[in-house]
């Protein structure tokens, strides 16, 4: 995902000069090339997530297009009040790039892993939140954020996710995109998830339930008249996200439902609200977490059984 | 202004304001009719509690009609108690949350660095944001970066919010911690027009270094005499006594 974004970037940064990357001190062997390319284009701040967040909003003010980068807590939740007040109030043009999001840096503890960053930024007036779920997603967002004139902040995987979809599909900030659709389950999935979302609807195909996967880039603005559209025709929905279950993709598909009066079957899945004591590699902390393929399967069969609920 | 809001952050208002005038009237580039123009110095306003010296100066200076005064901190008015980007012509920032300016000058200033632009960006902070992390990250990236078109003028009253600084979280040896950030640093009076004006003529006070003015002054001077120099400066609105002497005393002069 890191390299599909740089590559966007740096056909940007080519053409407009008021593009401008501020690093944390972090982005070894993304960023070397750029910073050679682009040496009035680029600096690496060093390891001062709220000066450099400051920084960026001073330097939009000039009329510039930065783009800060670090891993996800530290240039997103470290600066939360540099991006709340001097980039959204001020409504600025700056782009915020999280990379690690998830368990990315799964045995590299809490203090590193991405599963907050939704919640709080949600919460936040003027700024759009996108989550691509695959690199060809990665690719369109990073156009799509460079080319809105406002607050933008994009989450990014780091371990190489696959692509999803078999060509780049239609692209605009706001909007879901359907994969399949779904009678009996409806999957909405997100950011690193996507291609978990493919491999949970294709097991539950499997076991004769017709399945559908919609892929949920845009988490700010939210497509609500997606959402809503999906509860009348599905049976059930599931939102699924490396995210903390509280604030994320989930949280805001359910205010949508709870406020549409739809009776629609439903069930957020993602990280569950508690450090997780066990560590390992990303796949490891999935699996620890209930979040490893069949793990969601389970679960959603089971929900699937319940009545009421 | 205070009166009539009853608002809080008199004193600090008072302790920066020849420093304000100063600037406005003599040192900075800028066009009140044209606050926008891309050549014009940049003024951080980042102890942004004491808005109503930028908000006076700038009316006075003939950005904006000095009728729009009476609506600072009123319902509906233009003028909050913290300064927010255009809520007038001349502001340049949203700031309040201390230690955000600093940061947000040094963007402005190597910008115009990098784009080979020579106007020059002024920040005034406060000595408590002093104590946040994030006004020493920006003096740091200052430094290394040689941003001699940056300007930090400290408006050392030595009180912050409840209580005096070398009680609360002492700044001293100051100045030595700017120089040893790679800043170049001066000392003033900061009631003292000839000194502000003779200083800020010299700047940058050192190729390729950032300046700081670390102005000596007092909390609430040419206010209340009890609140001088006193945490209460912070906090307490004038009474209508008080605002009666004050206008008798200015009027003397």
């Amino acid at each position: 995902m890191r390299y599909a974004f740089i590559r966007e970037l740096f056909a940007f940064a080519k053409r407009d000069k008021r593009i401008f990357l501020v690093a944390g001190d972090l982005g070894y062997s993304v960023f070397e090339e750029f910073a050679k390319q682009y040496p009035r284009q680029y600096l690496n701040a060093g390891v001062l997530e709220q000066a450099l967040t400051g920084m960026a909003a001073g330097l939009a003010l000039t009329g510039k297009i930065p783009i800060i980068y670090s891993i996800v807590p530290f240039v997103t939740m470290r600066n939360f009040e540099q991006i709340r007040n001097d980039i959204c109030y001020q409504n600025l043009n700056v782009k915020i790039v999280g990379v690690g999001a998830g368990f990315a840096y799964g045995n590299y503890a809490r203090t590193h892993h991405g599963l907050e960053d939704i919640g709080v930024l949600r919460t936040l007036p003027n700024l759009t939140i996108l989550c691509p779920g695959d690199p060809l997603e990665v690719a369109l967002a990073t156009k799509a954020a460079l080319r809105h004139p406002g607050p933008v902040y994009l989450r990014l995987g780091k371990a190489g996710e696959p692509n999803v979809h078999q060509s780049s599909p239609r692209f605009k900030i706001g909007r879901g995109i359907v994969i399949k659709k779904g009678r009996d389950v409806t999957i909405i999935a997100t950011s690193t998830f996507l291609n978990r979302g493919f491999e949970v609807m294709r097991k539950l195909q499997e076991q004769g339930l017709n399945t559908g996967l919609v892929s949920m880039p845009t988490i700010k603005p939210l497509d609500t008249r997606l959402i809503k559209e999906l509860a009348s025709k599905s049976k059930a929905i599931y939102t699924l996200e490396e995210h903390s279950i509280i604030g994320g993709l989930g949280s805001a598909v359910a205010e949508v439902l709870a406020e549409s009066g739809d009776q629609v079957k439903f069930k957020r899945l993602g990280v569950p609200d508690k450090f997780t004591i066990v560590m390992g590699r990303q796949e490891y902390m999935r699996r620890a977490n209930k979040l490893e393929t069949n793990q969601i399967v389970s679960t959603i069969l089971r929900h699937l059984k319940q009545k009421n609920s | 202004m205070s009166f009539r809001a009853q608002s809080a952050h008199t004193g600090g208002a008072l302790s920066c304001v020849e420093l304000m005038v100063a600037l406005y009237f003599k040192i900075l580039r800028v066009f009140p009719h044209k606050p926008d123009a891309p050549k014009r110095d940049r003024l951080v306003f980042s102890k942004a509690h004491d808005a109503k010296a930028l908000y006076a100066v700038l009316a006075a200076r003939g950005f904006f009609d000095p009728k729009i005064l009476e609506g600072y901190e009123m319902n509906g008015g233009l003028l909050p108690g913290h300064a927010t980007r255009h809520c007038v012509p001349g502001v340049e920032v949203t700031a309040g949350s201390l230690g955000h300016g600093l940061p947000m000058a040094v963007g402005m200033a190597y910008a115009g660095r990098v784009d080979r632009k020579n106007y020059r960006v002024f920040a005034i902070l406060s000595d408590g944001e002093c104590d946040e992390g994030s006004t020493w990250e920006a003096a740091l990236l200052a430094g290394q970066h040689k941003l001699d078109n940056l300007v930090a003028i400290v408006d050392y009253n030595k009180l912050q919010g409840c209580g005096y600084t070398k009680d609360v979280l002492d700044l001293e040896p100051f100045a030595k911690k700017w120089l040893s950030f790679n800043w170049e640093a001066k000392e003033i009076d900061g009631h003292n027009f000839t000194q502000i004006l003779k200083t800020l003529s010299q700047l940058p006070f050192k190729s390729g270094k950032p300046s700081v003015v670390i102005a000596h002054t007092i909390k609430g001077l040419g206010g209340a005499a009890k609140h001088v120099n006193q945490v209460s400066s912070q906090y307490k609105p004038p009474t209508s006594d008080e605002i009666e002497i004050a206008i008798r005393e200015l009027t003397k002069i």
